[in-house]
């Protein structure tokens, strides 16, 4: 029988900030490259973003943020979805992070950060390459 | 396969990571599938199915919202099953109905899963299905089906619900057209949406004009109720309409109903089965390739092709002969 497995992406906005047209434009490019995003709006905590990473069981997670609270939520997020048991879902970063946080953002596991300017070809690659297999 | 049993045990104890996990798989039809929903199924029928559908703008996902939050009030559990096309272009998705409903998240009584129309080998219908039977089997005792109403799969999809509520809100434009052919009939009940707005009550008019019509020879009666999804307004009436439904259904009426819906779902899958082994062995005897380029030739049609093929294997070939 036909087998039709598509990558699974939450594109994601954590904290206040209401700058979402980068979001929306990184959602819509990894739709038109053949997978399923799930866009779930502004201001979602921590909790909101792991809960449905759980639920949508999602591949990927794109995190975008503008508000420079990325240090106080990032580590909150990943830690939330250890608890889950989401510890193989790729995820990924997007907006305002200055470089110097980026070693830090690495550290926590997000895999790539990709700030303003991103062409988007480069961040579909990207997740074609790294999504995680699953068996 | 051990894990397959593991998996369903998640599933009947309502784990979340399982749900999910085992929606994944009859998604992607993996080779578990069959086995998962095999041993689901005995679990399933508890749930009050409830699908709702409405076009773009009808405010459909504002009320979704305010409904589960009514049921949870009363203490029910309920899952989401929203779908959303599937780009024909791309085969890629945008799956944006949680937006509305996203504060539900964290409601450990709440399971909300967003699904891709795809390309399923079954048809959506037989996916959102099989999706609803997991969440059913979990244990929820309200599953909710929403679709935009926008195209023959959605009428399709949403006659996988025991309960159809079909929505609408005044100036979206030609009231009557705009409803999908096919949605009137079998709407179980009726939400006039944005009820504050001054065409409401033209466009219920509309409305009870046709369903007078149809109800004519009907047992249940389908009624029009206004809604406004914003305030939460008509929302209670909205539920107890619901549950009159689900005690309606109840009758023997429904046990008809649910013969007739197991004889198509074995039916389909009877068509399913058959169709793919002998397509299989038809193109392995070699003579598919061969009428195929004849077709293209215009030398014969598909349809007198397709009797050459199937003459040798059944005695009476699948025509109107």
């Amino acid at each position: 029988m036909q087998s039709t497995r598509k990558i699974r992406v939450l594109i994601a906005k954590p904290g206040l900030d209401s700058h979402d047209r980068g979001a929306k434009v990184v959602a819509r490019a990894l739709r038109d490259a053949g997978m399923e995003v799930i866009y779930t709006g502004l201001r979602q905590t921590p909790e909101q973003i792991a809960e449905t990473a759980l639920q949508e069981d999602v591949d990927v997670i794109g995190l975008s943020i503008l508000s420079g609270a990325h240090k106080a939520l990032f580590p909150r997020i990943m830690e939330l979805l250890k608890q889950k048991g989401l510890t193989d879902v790729m995820v990924f970063a997007g907006g305002i992070i200055p470089e110097e946080d980026i070693p830090e953002m690495k550290k926590l596991g997000i895999k790539g950060i990709f700030g303003p300017g991103t062409p988007t070809e480069t961040i579909i690659q990207f997740t074609l390459e790294n999504v995680p297999k699953r068996t | 396969m051990a894990k397959t049993e593991e998996l369903v045990q998640g599933v009947l104890a309502g784990d979340r990571r399982s749900i999910a996990r085992a929606i994944t798989i009859i998604e992607n039809n993996t080779a578990e599938a069959p086995k998962l929903i095999a041993q689901i199924y005995p679990h399933t029928g508890k749930a009050h199915i409830i699908g709702l559908t409405g076009p773009g703008g009808s405010g459909k996902s504002t009320l979704i919202e305010k409904i589960v939050r009514k049921y949870r009030q009363r203490g029910k559990t309920v899952g989401v099953v929203a779908v959303d096309p599937t780009s024909p272009f791309t085969g890629g998705a945008f799956l944006g109905d949680r937006i509305r409903m996203q504060e539900l998240s964290t409601d450990e009584g709440v399971f909300i899963r967003s699904m891709a129309t795809r390309n399923y080998l079954g048809g959506i219908a037989k996916a959102t299905k099989d999706a609803v039977k997991i969440l059913d089997a979990a244990g929820k005792d309200i599953v909710i089906v929403e679709t935009v109403g926008a195209g023959q799969s959605e009428v399709e999809i949403i006659k996988v619900a025991q309960t159809i509520v079909v929505i609408h809100a005044p100036g979206l434009g030609d009231e009557i057209q705009a409803i999908k052919a096919g949605l009137m009939e079998i709407a179980d009940i009726f939400v006039i949406n944005k009820a504050d707005s001054e065409n409401a009550d033209k466009a219920v008019m509309d409305i009870q004009s046709i369903l007078q019509l149809n109800n004519k020879e009907k047992t249940w009666k389908t009624p029009i109720l206004k809604t406004i999804a914003l305030t939460g307004e008509g929302v209670p009436q909205l539920i107890e309409k619901l549950e009159e439904h689900r005690q309606f259904l109840k009758k023997e009426i429904e046990h008809k109903k649910s013969l007739l819906r197991a004889e198509a779902e074995l039916i389909e899958a009877i068509k399913e089965k058959a169709a793919t082994s002998i397509i299989e062995e038809l193109r392995k005897e070699g003579k598919f390739e061969e009428l195929l380029h004849q077709i293209l030739e215009k030398e014969i049609d598909p349809a007198s092709a397709a009797e050459k093929l199937l003459r040798g294997k059944f005695k009476k070939a699948v025509s109107n002969a």
